[in-house]
């Protein structure tokens, strides 16, 4: 089975600094893989390089064996859904959401991608200011999901949450992958990472410094070792 | 004629200047300098033109000096736009073709249609008003995207993760900044003649002009400004959103503004 992500030599530099350096690496296409590091080490960068919110200065980012510089972006972003760090909900209610995602998707559709994140269909006729932190998050997964992607992108989705609906984000994560869907979780928090991905993926000053099951990274040295522990 | 001013009632205008200069002194305000240079430079660019407008006007000179006069005008208009929203990207190139539009379909109606006819002394002024009064909203509308899609970059990334393309990514705020910028321009013409009196048909009355006559001249005039100014919003605002992003959907990087 080819690959979900290829990372061939990717480097990108942003006014004049270096956000990532000659990146190597493989995502696996199913599970859940999480990119861990500190603040500042390039894990969004490299997020936002799977649908190209960024392109890298050098080298190839592949999706399932295809360069994606030579895809359509709005194919591979129709592919490749986001979720962001902060709730994105625009104007209007959670139903004008879903349609700006899938334009005429009928009530079952809408609740159904509303259920699929633990949220009642009363939900629909509700704004983004009628809802908590954690509710406007999850109502900005079932958005992502309504459009049907092949692969979920979270980018330190439950960093702004507190302890309860951050794991019920983390339940509708796993959820997901237990769907078949393959998910990509950006996280600074090492022990989020471990209790949700099978494969993990350390991103130190902008290289990889450790890539493989979750279940291996404390047997890791040097770099790896020091943030381990400073976690 | 009744509106004429001798240069002596210039000169004696001038008194209204010196209460101004003399309120300010008393009141320490400091404006003084700034109340007499900005005297000064208005009756100065003021005799310029009139000499320049003199020449161009005149039956004689061929229109081809009234198009060129115009050209200019646009020019320095969008120089003036790109000075006032320098966070724009490309600015100049994007208001000399929204001046240029807004030329090409207001003064079409209203020569084409022969509400006014094509002669110089139509052409110039005219223009003149078209161009300057929609360059305020002008201005605004291109602040206001730019603005508008850096504080809600979160938002337009969003979209743009949804597949949305970059064009429908930024309707939303693209609506907004037109509206904003063309929201007092609307509340002028309603509000005109209850308030203020417009300056055309204030000069046209004060010239001896019946005062129908006058307001079926402003009212043209008015229309042309509306007509002008949603043109130059528009384009200006559309023409900044293809450069903000890339052609593969990326919004580029805004810097705030150095205040």
């Amino acid at each position: 089975m080819a690959n979900l992500y290829t990372f061939e030599g990717v480097s990108v530099v942003r006014n004049g600094a270096i956000i990532l350096e000659d990146v190597t690496a493989s995502i696996r296409d199913r599970g859940i893989t999480a990119i861990v590091g500190p603040s500042g080490s390039g894990k969004t960068t490299l997020l936002r390089l799977c649908n190209r919110l960024e392109i890298p200065a050098t080298g190839a980012v592949r999706f399932r064996g295809a360069d994606i510089s030579a895809m359509d972006p709005l194919e591979l972003r129709r592919r490749a859904g986001m979720v962001f760090q902060r709730p994105t909900l625009f104007a209007g209610t959670v139903r004008d959401n879903l349609l700006v995602a899938r334009p005429g998707a009928n009530d079952v559709e809408l609740r159904h991608a509303l259920e699929r994140v633990e949220l009642g269909p009363s939900f629909l006729d509700r704004t983004g200011d009628d809802l908590s932190g954690g509710e406007a998050q999850r109502a900005c997964v079932a958005r992502t999901l309504i459009a049907q992607p092949e692969v979920m992108l979270f980018d330190e989705a439950s960093s702004s949450l507190d302890a309860a609906p951050k794991a019920r984000l983390e339940e509708t994560a796993r959820h997901i992958g237990a769907e078949g869907m393959a998910v990509l979780w950006v996280t600074h928090d090492l022990a989020q990472a471990e209790r949700l991905a099978q494969d993990l993926l350390v991103l130190l000053e902008g290289r990889v410094e450790f890539s493989g099951p979750a279940s291996d990274v404390r047997d890791a040295n040097g770099k790896v070792r020091e943030f381990l522990d400073a976690g | 004629m009744p509106g004429d001013v001798s240069y002596l009632g210039l000169a004696l205008s001038l008194v209204l200047v010196a209460v101004a200069v003399g309120l300010s002194l008393a009141q320490r305000l400091g404006l003084e300098g700034s109340l007499l240079w900005s005297a000064t430079r208005a009756l100065v660019q003021l005799l310029v033109i009139g000499f320049g407008l003199g020449l161009i006007i005149d039956p004689e000179t061929p229109l081809f000096w009234s198009w060129l006069w115009i050209v200019v005008m646009v020019i320095v208009a969008a120089d003036t736009v790109g000075r006032r929203a320098p966070e724009a990207p490309g600015i100049r190139g994007i208001a000399i073709a929204a001046f240029a539009a807004a030329a090409v379909v207001t003064l079409g109606v209203l020569f084409g249609f022969g509400i006014f006819p094509l002669e110089a002394r139509a052409l110039v002024p005219l223009a003149g008003m078209m161009i300057g009064n929609s360059m305020t909203a002008t201005v605004l509308v291109a602040r206001r995207i730019v603005e508008e899609l850096r504080d809600k970059r979160l938002e337009v990334e969003a979209r743009l993760a949804l597949a949305q393309p970059s064009l429908d990514a930024a309707r939303p705020y693209l609506r907004s900044s037109i509206r904003t910028a063309l929201i007092p321009r609307i509340e002028a013409t309603k509000a005109v003649g209850i308030i203020s009196l417009p300056g055309a048909m204030t000069g046209l009355i004060l010239a001896g002009v019946d005062p129908i006559e006058a307001v079926r001249v402003q009212v043209a005039v008015m229309y042309l400004i509306l007509g002008a100014t949603t043109i130059t919003t528009a384009v200006v605002a559309f023409g900044i959103v293809r450069r903000l992003f890339t052609s593969d959907h990326r919004l580029v990087e805004l810097a705030r503004p150095v205040t």
